[in-house]
């Protein structure tokens, strides 16, 4: 298995994308909010955009190659890039879609994907679960030593997604190849990729696990880019624990150590929802009305004075959470992290 | 009395009928001033056969010529930008708006005995003007810009993300545009070939100037109806209803094929790199 080495710099309408990476057998994200100039990678590896500057390489096969004059043409190199609507032609069935990857494994991947049936059909008729099938087909036939994902999940309704998520996660396991894939969704990337970067206007911002990301984000941002809520206020030390005064007036503690303007990020399996502040270990009480009751699978997400809380659906109908009903969102200072507010 | 809120749709009404039937009369009136047999006698004269055999001898040429010409000229102006490109695409549609006779005059100005080219095509022994030839020309002249025009516009509306797509496949420029781009724009591309072909089929003004009217040479139908409307005022009506049925059959069949279904995929910018 050869590694996936790119170090390039493309400029975009309002910044520069600067990204150095490589990937091994495994499946690198890229999270950043839409315009971050993820894609924008994809195009550049697969040979559809010309960085102005860069090297790009597999093993020990050269890419592109500013300062030694090469280029590979978008065909002349292994990729299989999965286009975010996936870009499935319309005037042919999905069987000549897959073959015109490559015809020697086309009988395999149809029934690899479960799409032998449909092999006759042409895109327009089917569904987004069955389209995303036919483009990993497609891009597969072409037998890739990269593979790009392009938002693979975001053109799927949420029902959809979930069953596809999981099936993408061991298709992608079992191909065991340099894997690239960009999505604005941290879980998405959490779920699928070994390790993600986080994009910020061109830029890695912050590049490990998805635990490490969640457990120590680089800033505000990325904290609130995992599904955190952040806050912002302004810190002081009490010598062992930091207070930190909100914006809304109201005071939170933290173990992390910080002085002036700050932003506090909580997950939101972190908090913790009662009816009265319980007398536990949690030094931080925030009280209010439930402004939004959501639920999201088993779980049920709770709004209460600017913070979101997850609690169990069980949880949700044994205190009869309800909008505008008066609760306490509880947390503990440990779970409570400050930082850099870009 | 009407109502003054029917006044205006009144109107519309009536400036409607009196369009529809100035435009239809002229066309009535050549099927109704003779009995239809009559006509459909008239087409088997000497004069008739020839005219035909010269027009669609003439016009699949000129056609082809198009097609094989216009084609990649239409696509390398729809997917490249470059200095100048406007510039080329107002050139290309300049003969739309040009007045035949300046076709013509310009025709002969370039290829005739005299003209531009002329000494090195006598040179060669090469005969343009009053030849077939000469017919070609003119009907491509005039008949390459409504082809070339939508082509470009055909060209244009194929999704960018499917060229990418089949580029990362692994096909290269040549294949992509054989296996995706031109199935794709098929249906535009045989609309323009019938606009061409239809304005090629009724040329007039710069063939009578450049190739002349001779009878089973360079005559084609429309310069028949000329000839002959002071001598055999039948014949020319027998020709203009031919011309009629066909320039009918050349419509329908274009809108039949705008109803053709497109791409049902998305497009982005094919020009500024997205994010």
């Amino acid at each position: 298995m050869e590694a996936l080495r790119l170090d390039i710099s493309v400029p975009l309408r309002s910044f520069r994308l600067e990204l150095a990476l490589a990937v091994g057998a495994e499946t690198v994200a890229l999270v950043g909010p839409s315009g971050a100039g993820k894609s924008t990678v994809l195009r550049t590896v697969a040979g559809l955009v010309r960085p102005e500057r860069g090297e790009i390489t597999l093993g020990d096969t050269t890419w592109h190659s500013s300062a030694r004059g090469i280029r590979l043409d978008p065909d002349e190199r292994a990729v299989g890039l999965v286009f975010q609507e996936y870009a499935l032609f319309p005037h042919l069935t999905v069987r000549q879609n897959v073959a015109f990857g490559g015809k020697a494994r086309v009988d395999e991947l149809l029934e690899r994907f479960r799409i032998t049936h449909l092999a006759t059909a042409r895109p327009g008729s089917l569904s987004g679960g069955e389209r995303q099938r036919v483009a990993l087909a497609r891009a597969l036939a072409r037998e890739p030593q990269v593979l790009l994902l392009d938002e693979p999940l975001s053109a799927l309704d949420a029902e959809t997604k979930t069953a596809v998520r999981g099936e993408m996660h061991e298709l992608l396991h079992e191909l065991a190849l340099p894997t690239l894939l960009v999505t604005h969704d941290f879980a998405d990337a959490a779920l699928l990729a070994d390790r993600i970067g986080v994009i910020v206007d061109g830029s890695l911002v912050q590049e490990g696990h998805a635990d490490e990301i969640l457990a120590r984000p680089a800033s505000a941002f990325v904290a609130s880019l995992t599904g955190a809520n952040v806050l912002s206020g302004t810190a002081r030390s009490h010598g062992d624990i930091t207070e930190v005064v909100l914006d809304s007036g109201a005071s939170v503690f933290s173990t992390d150590t910080a002085i002036g303007r700050v932003g506090v990020a909580i997950h939101p399996w972190d908090i913790s929802i009662a009816r009265e502040a319980a007398t536990d270990s949690a030094l931080n009480h925030v009280r209010g009305p439930v402004t939004s009751v959501f639920a999201l699978g088993n779980r049920v997400r709770i709004g209460v004075g600017g913070l979101a809380g997850e609690v169990t659906r069980e949880s949700a109908e044994r205190l009869g959470l309800r909008e505008g009903e008066i609760v306490v969102a509880s947390f503990k200072a440990t779970a409570t992290r400050l930082l850099p507010q870009t | 009395m009407l109502a003054r809120k029917q006044l205006f749709p009144a109107g519309l009404g009536l400036a409607a009928l009196a369009t529809a039937t100035f435009l239809a009369l002229p066309l009535i009136a050549i099927y109704t001033r003779v009995p239809i047999g009559r006509l459909v006698d008239q087409l088997g004269s000497r004069v008739v056969v020839d005219a035909l055999v010269v027009s669609v001898k003439t016009t699949v040429i000129a056609q082809l010529l198009i097609l094989l010409f216009g084609t990649p000229t239409a696509y390398l102006l729809a997917t490249r930008r470059f200095r100048g490109r406007s510039l080329a695409i107002t050139l290309i549609e300049l003969p739309l708006v040009l007045p035949p006779a300046v076709a013509g005059i310009g025709l002969l100005a370039a290829f005739g005995r005299v003209g531009m080219l002329g000494g090195a095509l006598t040179f060669l022994g090469w005969q343009v003007p009053f030849t077939q030839a000469a017919v070609v020309l003119a009907v491509a002249f005039v008949a390459s810009p409504l082809y070339v025009r939508q082509a470009i516009a055909s060209f244009e509306a194929v999704d960018p993300t499917l060229v990418d797509a089949s580029r990362t496949l692994g096909a290269g420029e040549a294949r992509t545009f054989a296996r995706i781009v031109l199935p794709l724009a098929a249906a535009g591309l045989a609309a323009g070939t019938a606009l061409a072909f239809a304005r090629g089929l009724g040329e007039f003004g710069a063939t009578i100037m450049f190739a002349g009217s001779l009878q089973g040479r360079t005559q084609t139908l429309p310069l028949a109806i000329y000839a002959e409307f002071d001598s055999n005022f039948d014949t020319a009506l027998a020709i203009g209803g031919l011309l009629v049925a066909v320039s009918a059959v050349l419509l329908l069949s274009l809108k039949l094929g705008f109803r053709w279904k497109r791409s049902d995929s998305t497009s982005a910018s094919r020009f500024a790199p997205s994010a």
